[in-house]
Formats: C-alpha cells, sequence, structure tokens
C-alpha cells in the first residue's frame, strides 16, 4: 500500500565522506552556552563558499544558504547578511582579514570551497574561524555525489554547532511526521518525511487509510507507526529503504502508541482487550510479546529510558491521567506527575535527563519537561491544542503539533512546531500541508 | 421468551413483522421473525398496507427503532441511565435478530491526547459489550474497535460537539 517514492529514500548508501583539515586550536575563544535560559544569539558570518565553474559557485552559494539557515534557527546564532561583507569570497581564499569581520561584529567566521572531482563527485571544505582570536577553530573536507550537496551542509552545520556549544548537533536528521490536509470528519492523513529543515518531503503512504504516531528506530532505517488500514488500529513497521512494511504482531484487538527500544531490537506498545489497555514489548527478533503492565486501568504512551532500564508511560490507575515511571520489566511502579491537569504523552530525553510531556490544565494543552523523578517541571510551550513531544538526537530541541478550533464545517489546522529546552524560540516547521505527530530520526551516519 | 421480549418493544414487532413479510430476510436473521410473520398472517389484510421503514435487521432498522449510538460524560466510559436504556433496547432488537453480529466502535472528543482517547474509546466500546452480553447476547456476536478522536461525528469545537463526539457507535456488520 505504501507509494513508490518510499523506494527512492535510500539514506545509507550516499556516504557523506569527512576528513579534518589541518591542524586546529582545541581551546575555543568562543563558547556559546547552551545550558542557560535565553542568550543573546552569536553573530557569525558564513561566507559562500568559493567554486571555481558555474555549477561549483552555484553548490557553494546553496551550501552557506542551508548553513546559515540552520544556524539561524537554532536561536543560538545569528547570520549577519551577506551584503555587510567587506572581504569578498574571492580574496578569502588567499586568507582571512580579521578585522574586516570584526568591523560588521561577526565572532565566527565560516568560510569553503566547493569542488567537483573528476569521478563527478562533489569535494567540500570548511573552515571556523574564530574573528577575535584569529585563529581557525575547526575544519573538514567532506566528499559525496553532487545531488547529495545539501547532507554535506548539514554535516558542516553539525560540525560548527559541536565547535561552538560544545553538543552534537541535529542538522543531518530527518522528521517523519502525518501530513493533514481536508476538514475533520474528512481529514485526509498521508505518512510522510523530510529533512529536518522542510526540505527533500516525501509522501509515504496514499492517503487511503488514517496513519498516526510514527517514530523512528534509533538504529535503523525503520519507523514503526500507528495504521487504521482495514478499519482496526494496529502497529506497522516499515523499512525506509525497501518500502517493506509489515503489521507487527497477529491478534485480534487492536494495538497503538509503538515506540523502539534504545537498542532498536524491540517495540514497545499498548494492546487493547476487553476495554482494558496493556503495555508489552515485541522483540523484533524472536516476534514474542511479553507483558509489562497488569492493571484495569489504561495502561499506554510506553517510552524507553535511553538506558533501556526503565518505561516511563500514561495511566489512569490513580483516577486521571498521569505520568508513571516502571523498571523495563514492569516492577516498581512510581508516579512521577503530582501537579494540576492531566499529564500525557510522556517522552524520555535522549540524555536521560529529562521527560518531555504533554499536560493538559484548564482549557489548555501544554507541552513541558520534568526530570525523571518528577521534580523540575517546566512548561515550554502552550496552545488550544498542543501534543506529542519528540526530542532532537541531543536533547536539546523539541518538535510537537499545535491544532487551533475548528469551526462548525470542520475546517481546521494543524502545524508542527519545534522549541528550544529554554522554552525560548518556538518555530513553526513549514510543510506543504497541515502536520501532527513529528518524530525526529537520529543523527544520520 | 423471544416472543415476550419483542412485545416489550411493540415498533419494532411490527416493523419486523409486517417487513418480513414482502421480503425474506436477506440477513438470514430468519428465526425470529418467521414466527412473528406466522402471527401476523392471520390479519393479512392489516399488514397488506403499504410499509415504509428499512429493512430489519440492517442498520438502518436499528437506528429507526434503537438508534445506533450512546453517550459519554468527559473522560467517562459507564454507561449513563440512557445509554443503559438504549443498550437494554438494542439487546432486544439482537435477540430478535440472532444472525446479526455488531461491531461497537468507540469514540472520544478532540480534548485529550491520541493515544490515550484511542484507549479511552475502546473502553466504552467495551462497555456497551459487556452490558449487552449481561443481558443475554452472545459475546461471540459484539466485536470492538475504537478510533480515539480521529472520527467525530459532529464538527466543530464546542461543548455540543464534544458532547456528542464522546460516543459509541453500533455498526452491523
Amino acid at each position: 500500500m505504501l507509494i513508490k517514492a518510499t523506494r527512492g529514500l535510500l539514506i545509507a548508501a550516499v556516504s557523506v565522506l569527512g576528513m579534518a583539515i589541518g591542524s586546529f586550536s582545541a581551546q575555543a575563544e568562543i563558547n556559546v552556552n547552551i545550558t542557560e535560559g535565553f542568550v543573546e544569539p552569536l553573530p557569525v558570518a558564513v561566507a559562500d563558499f568559493n567554486g571555481g565553474q558555474p555549477e561549483e559557485q552555484l553548490i557553494g552559494r546553496d551550501i552557506a544558504e542551508v548553513i546559515s539557515a540552520n544556524l539561524e534557527r537554532t536561536g543560538l546564532f545569528k547570520p549577519i547578511d551577506d551584503k555587510a561583507f567587506i572581504q569578498d569570497q574571492n580574496s578569502l581564499q588567499v586568507g582571512v582579514r580579521f578585522g574586516d569581520w570584526r568591523l560588521i561584529n561577526a565572532q565566527a567566521l565560516v568560510t569553503g570551497s566547493a569542488r567537483v572531482q573528476g569521478d563527478g563527485k562533489v569535494r567540500v571544505e570548511f573552515r571556523l574561524w574564530d574573528v577575535y582570536a584569529e585563529n581557525m577553530m575547526t575544519g573538514f573536507s567532506y566528499t559525496s555525489t553532487r545531488t547529495n550537496w545539501r547532507r554535506i551542509a548539514h554535516r558542516i552545520s553539525d560540525a560548527i554547532y559541536k565547535r561552538l556549544t560544545g553538543e552534537q548537533g541535529y542538522f543531518d536528521t530527518r522528521v517523519v511526521y502525518v501530513s493533514e490536509t481536508g476538514p475533520q470528519n474528512r481529514r485526509q492523513r498521508r505518512l510522510a518525511i523530510m529533512d529536518q529543515d522542510g526540505f527533500n518531503h516525501k509522501f509515504l503512504t496514499n492517503g487511503r487509510f488514517d496513519v498516526f504516531t510514527p517514530r523512528f528506530s534509533p538504529t535503523s532505517q525503520e519507523i514503526t507507526y500507528l495504521s487504521f488500514e482495514g478499519n482496526v488500529p494496529k502497529v506497522k513497521l516499515l523499512d525506509l529503504q525497501t518500502g517493506r512494511e509489515e503489521t507487527l504482531g497477529n491478534f485480534k484487538g487492536m494495538s497503538f502508541a509503538p515506540r523502539f527500544s534504545p537498542d532498536g531490537n524491540s517495540v514497545v506498545m499498548s494492546l487493547a482487550d476487553r476495554g482494558n489497555t496493556e503495555i508489552y514489548t515485541m522483540d523484533l527478533r524472536t516476534r514474542k510479546f511479553s507483558r509489562l503492565t497488569n492493571h484495569p486501568a489504561i495502561d499506554t504512551s510506553p517510552s524507553y529510558s535511553p538506558d533501556g532500564s526503565k518505561v516511563v508511560f500514561n495511566s489512569d490507575r490513580g483516577g486521571s491521567q498521569q505520568l508513571y515511571v516502571m523498571d523495563v520489566n514492569g516492577g516498581n511502579v512510581k508516579r512521577i506527575s503530582f501537579n494540576k491537569g492531566r499529564y500525557a504523552t510522556p517522552v524520555w530525553s535522549p540524555r536521560g535527563d529529562l521527560i518531555a510531556f504533554t499536560r493538559l490544565s484548564g482549557r489548555k494543552f501544554y507541552i513541558g519537561v520534568m526530570k525523571p523523578d518528577g521534580s523540575g517541571e517546566r512548561m515550554l510551550a502552550e496552545g488550544y491544542h498542543a501534543e506529542g513531544p519528540t526530542w532532537s538526537p541531543n536533547g536539546r530541541v523539541l518538535s510537537y503539533y499545535k491544532q487551533g478550533k475548528s469551526d462548525s464545517r470542520g475546517k481546521v489546522k494543524s502545524k508542527v512546531y519545534t522549541v528550544d529546552l529554554s522554552g525560548y524560540n518556538e518555530r513553526e516547521v513549514v510543510t506543504p500541508l497541515d502536520g501532527v505527530d513529528p518524530a525526529w530520526s537520529p543523527l544520520l551516519q | 421468551m423471544r416472543f415476550k421480549l419483542l412485545t416489550m418493544f411493540a415498533a419494532a414487532l411490527f416493523l419486523s413483522a409486517c417487513a418480513s413479510n414482502s421480503d425474506n430476510n436477506a440477513d438470514g436473521s430468519n428465526d425470529g421473525s418467521s414466527a412473528t410473520t406466522g402471527t401476523t398472517d392471520q390479519s393479512s389484510s392489516v399488514s397488506s398496507s403499504s410499509i415504509q421503514g428499512p429493512q430489519p435487521g440492517t442498520l438502518e432498522h436499528l437506528v429507526v427503532n434503537v438508534g445506533d449510538r450512546v453517550f459519554f460524560g468527559y473522560d467517562q466510559s459507564d454507561l449513563q441511565a440512557e445509554g443503559q436504556k438504549t443498550t437494554e433496547a438494542l439487546a432486544v432488537w439482537m435477540n430478535s435478530y440472532p444472525a446479526v453480529t455488531l461491531t461497537v466502535e468507540g469514540h472520544a472528543d478532540e480534548r485529550g491526547t491520541r493515544e490515550y482517547n484511542l484507549a479511552l474509546g475502546e473502553r466504552r466500546a467495551n462497555s456497551v459489550r459487556d452490558y449487552l452480553v449481561a443481558l443475554g447476547v452472545n459475546p461471540n456476536r459484539v466485536q470492538v474497535v475504537s478510533y480515539g478522536k480521529e472520527r467525530p461525528a459532529v464538527l466543530g469545537s464546542t461543548e455540543e460537539a464534544w458532547a456528542q463526539n464522546r460516543r459509541a457507535v453500533f455498526v452491523v456488520n
């Protein structure tokens, strides 16, 4: 049932080879502290990457543009308009005139070049400069196919981000989500995938049946999601490279709320039977189910801790929807949410230090985070309806969706957003149609 | 016994009896209705008057005679008094058409999260199923499914719409 476009999504086959350039100072003069709340964005200059042939110039300009946009979206950096640049691209090849960049208040400078090689591949070099210390902070070269230039730009963005913040980047990633269009009662829903910045958008299903809650495997190019195909909600597994799709588990009732374990070897999900929803894991190698919860209440939305030792989940066993943590064998269940309202869709941060959730309180929905013991709760975003957070692989940014009120004819709008862990810098992720249920991939490699 | 139940439900009896005169039950639910056919045949001049209304044992027939849904309170899955009455009528109707099997679809309003609402819808559908079984309906005749908040019956983001969308709907298979 998957549309043919799925088969164009080969990722592992398109490698980007990266190598360090020269030697550079390990000690950064510039260091963007991203653990505090609001930070004044760091002014950076990203010069067009130098190219000889017109095609190379084009790739060079496009790469600089993607890097610039990536850095800008973090809210941590402020790319300087290139119209203000004093030193031109050609003279940059001879050497950086740091004074020229200080004059326009650039703290960091990114330079580079793009060259098409004899084998048709493109080789891209970049260097990151500390304008005030007048030294090179890092530099790498990358080789890949020409059509793969966006990934090179994302890899460079990740290298810059890492050097300036000390943390892993998240630009060479993708987001799978559910594209929506049409009125409430005839909403067409399709699985779709795109780069983290919204480019390379592709639909994965044809919209003839509803799909929801796609989630990436942490270790492979696979996603698990909920499908209403055949009118019974079932958990599916989809291989993005081959387009092969299968239903997980052959039982009569409904299954939903799937998520991979951190090692990618199993999928945890809810099975509903006779009015009772419980949490099970399915080992993908043996296809065996094991039951984690045993309670007449609703137990759903399970998410593993990154070390695989615990599962956070949603239950109304205390009378209303709250968050609970249990050992991976189902024992030692502890409630962790205690503030006003109902809590749902817990997702453990890839760093392990926080759990993101949806909170329903008053007439509003919130996206928030708390520590795994329930302390340190804070809200990052809110709306008439906001739901379903997913973490960037570095645990720094959350993506989720917001939906507005619908009118009497069922007209409704839903959009995917991101927000920084500080609660600042909320941005809409531009998608061709409406969007819900985003899920962030791990870093591609 | 079946006949007694049917008299409790006069409209259904009349419709089913009359319609089964003109129609050989397409659903094959001929058990109860053939018995009633015999009775009405004795007053043939009455039953030959024009019959409007859906074919017995069909979803349309259920909608007209019983209704096809029950409603729930916010975040609730217990049948309310009205829902109990409807379910009791549904049990009577099902006993009249023993070949009919049913799917009860559970639904939720939009003011909840997707996965929890799927579970809640399933619990609502099962409230209906459990009560049907308690009323003597064979459990094998009733399936349940939940579509959570994904298939609203009434459009809009109003209290009225939400109340109508917190429902379990009976679908004749």
